[in-house]
């Protein structure tokens, strides 16, 4: 499945993110994996993703500018292939 | 118009160029947002 | 922020280590002759439990992620178990390196039930013979029966940890066959003068041919193969293998040793690499953040005689350790430079005359100890 501006997504459960000068390094405890968001924006992104009902909403109140959504998009597919994020799931 | 298959193909060449450069540049943006390194892909660890 | 700048802000250091390497004590049950720690007996100063508690206490804090546990051999403190569940309970996976000798049934099965554990098994030949030379008479035969153990236990996972030396480069293929029968994932790293190791690194270190079949076969087999980036020198004969491409000593890791010595990282017990000891005021936290050493480190780091080289971007000069304890400055070739161009160098240095090590807790060697045949060749 690849992200698109309707998903809606959450930080995997799993996942560190440890803020960092570039950016910030998100873990996967999980499946080992160690990522490199390289953006302020990104992380800002991807920790917002849970206070929003879909990815376009995330975007927009994270100040993201729409010429910006399809690297964001991409981003965030790349993260979901991680398991970074995943499709939110509906909390018991 | 008159005949699609050769009106899309010229609207394929005419918009490509455009549709070119827009598809690269958030392509090389997302290049930048994200990199994944092995928790091993570091030197100087057991 | 393009690639390379991610690895120039690398290079300036982060505020924790991504990982480290704590060696838990120096005693061990093996005397393997390129031993990095030179480990064989315990150091009286070792850190207690609640000390080594603290450590996890300060990692945690740091949001260091993942720790890699060594030794000497791990398993033979009292507090293993204690030390690694509590490591994990504050959210720092753990990863240990060990010769198996401890992983008996019941270890494997309780090793098996617990989360964000990773297990490397060394092993430095796919047979006896080859492998046992360098370990000791009967190490192949534990390395293997932890392997059964934990593949009984369902452990999934764990990984097997090669040395590659001059003796193991032509089983290459068959250490990846091994790892697939346990369903274990390779690892090979790259030798370093350190430690017992500078005994015999000149006779065991690869050739400069056996560098080349390193670097091809990792580029066609080693897709699912770690190398703990410990081959960048290599990058210097073409296309960059995966990995930051960099010495992450001081920078994004470092090593804590049994007496609670902070170095830069495992291959550089000494003196010189040292940035201070978590029992100081400050703690861990301290040293990698304020050390005058790791300080230095994060400053731009002169090529110098390598500065007119076309490789030096690929390479960067190779390993501090294994130029320093084999006697070359820090601001030159690696030994093992691809191209040749420490070879003059070396050559006029006399045996003996390179650093030693600060530290020895090799056990002594008794008249019935196996010296190593480094002529071997199988």
């Amino acid at each position: 499945m690849s992200v698109v501006l309707e998903s809606v997504l959450e930080i995997h459960p799993q996942v560190a993110v440890r803020p960092e000068t570039f950016g910030a390094l998100a873990y996967h405890y999980g499946n080992r994996r160690l990522i490199f968001l390289k953006h302020p924006d990104v992380v800002t992104v991807v920790q917002a993703l849970n206070d929003h009902p879909d990815v376009q909403s995330t975007l927009n109140a994270c100040g993201v500018t729409q010429d910006r959504w399809p690297s964001f998009i991409a981003a965030l597919s790349s993260l979901e292939t991680s398991e970074v994020v995943r499709e939110r799931q509906i909390a018991s | 118009m008159e005949s699609p298959i050769a009106t899309a193909d010229t609207s394929v060449i005419e918009e490509s160029p455009v549709a070119r450069v827009a598809a690269d540049t958030p392509a090389i943006e997302a290049e930048l947002l994200i990199e994944e390194i092995s928790i091993d892909g570091m030197c100087g660890v057991y | 922020m393009s690639a390379k700048s991610l690895v120039e802000e690398m290079k300036r250091g982060l505020d924790a280590p991504i990982c480290l390497t704590w060696e838990l004590t120096y005693a061990c049950n093996l005397q393997c002759v390129h031993c990095l720690s030179s480990s064989g007996q315990r150091d009286e100063r070792e850190l207690s439990t609640e000390e080594a508690k603290k450590i996890l206490d300060d990692l945690r804090d740091l949001q260091v992620f993942y720790i890699n546990i060594g030794g000497g051999e791990p398993m033979v403190r009292r507090d293993f178990f204690e030390l690694l569940e509590y490591s994990v309970a504050n959210g720092i996976g753990v990863k240990f390196s060990t010769n198996g000798a401890f992983i008996d049934e019941e270890k494997a099965r309780r090793l098996a039930a617990m989360d964000y554990l990773d297990i490397q098994i060394s092993l430095d030949g796919v047979d006896a013979a080859t492998n046992d030379a360098v370990r000791g008479e009967g190490s192949y035969d534990m390395a293997i029966r932890a392997m059964e153990n934990l593949k009984a236990a369902n452990f999934g996972q764990f990984k097997i940890s090669v040395v590659v030396t001059r003796h193991n480069v032509s089983q290459l293929d068959q250490f990846k066959a091994l790892a697939d029968h346990y369903g274990a994932q390779l690892r090979i790293t790259r030798l370093r003068p350190a430690g017992r190791g500078a005994d015999t690194w000149h006779e065991l270190h690869p050739t400069n041919g056996q560098q080349r079949e390193i670097y091809n076969w990792l580029l066609k087999h080693g897709e699912n193969v770690l190398t703990g980036d410990s081959f960048f020198h290599l990058n210097a004969l073409g296309e960059s293998l995966p990995g930051l491409n960099m010495c992450g000593a001081g920078r994004v890791v470092c090593l804590i040793d049994p007496i609670g010595d902070v170095y830069a990282c495992p291959f550089v017990i000494h003196d010189e690499f040292k940035a201070g000891n978590v029992r100081d005021e400050g703690g861990f936290a301290k040293v990698w953040k304020q050390s005058d050493l790791f300080l230095s480190l994060r400053e731009p780091q002169s090529a110098g005689a390598c500065a007119s080289c076309g490789a030096f971007d690929a390479c960067q000069g190779g390993c501090m350790a294994a130029k320093f304890f084999t006697g070359l400055p820090l601001d030159g070739p690696d030994p093992e430079c691809v191209g040749g161009d420490a070879d003059e160098a070396l050559s006029i240095i006399s045996r003996g005359s390179e650093p030693k090590p600060s530290m020895d807790h090799s056990k002594p060697v008794t008249l019935t100890r196996k010296k190593l045949s480094v002529s071997a060749s199988h």
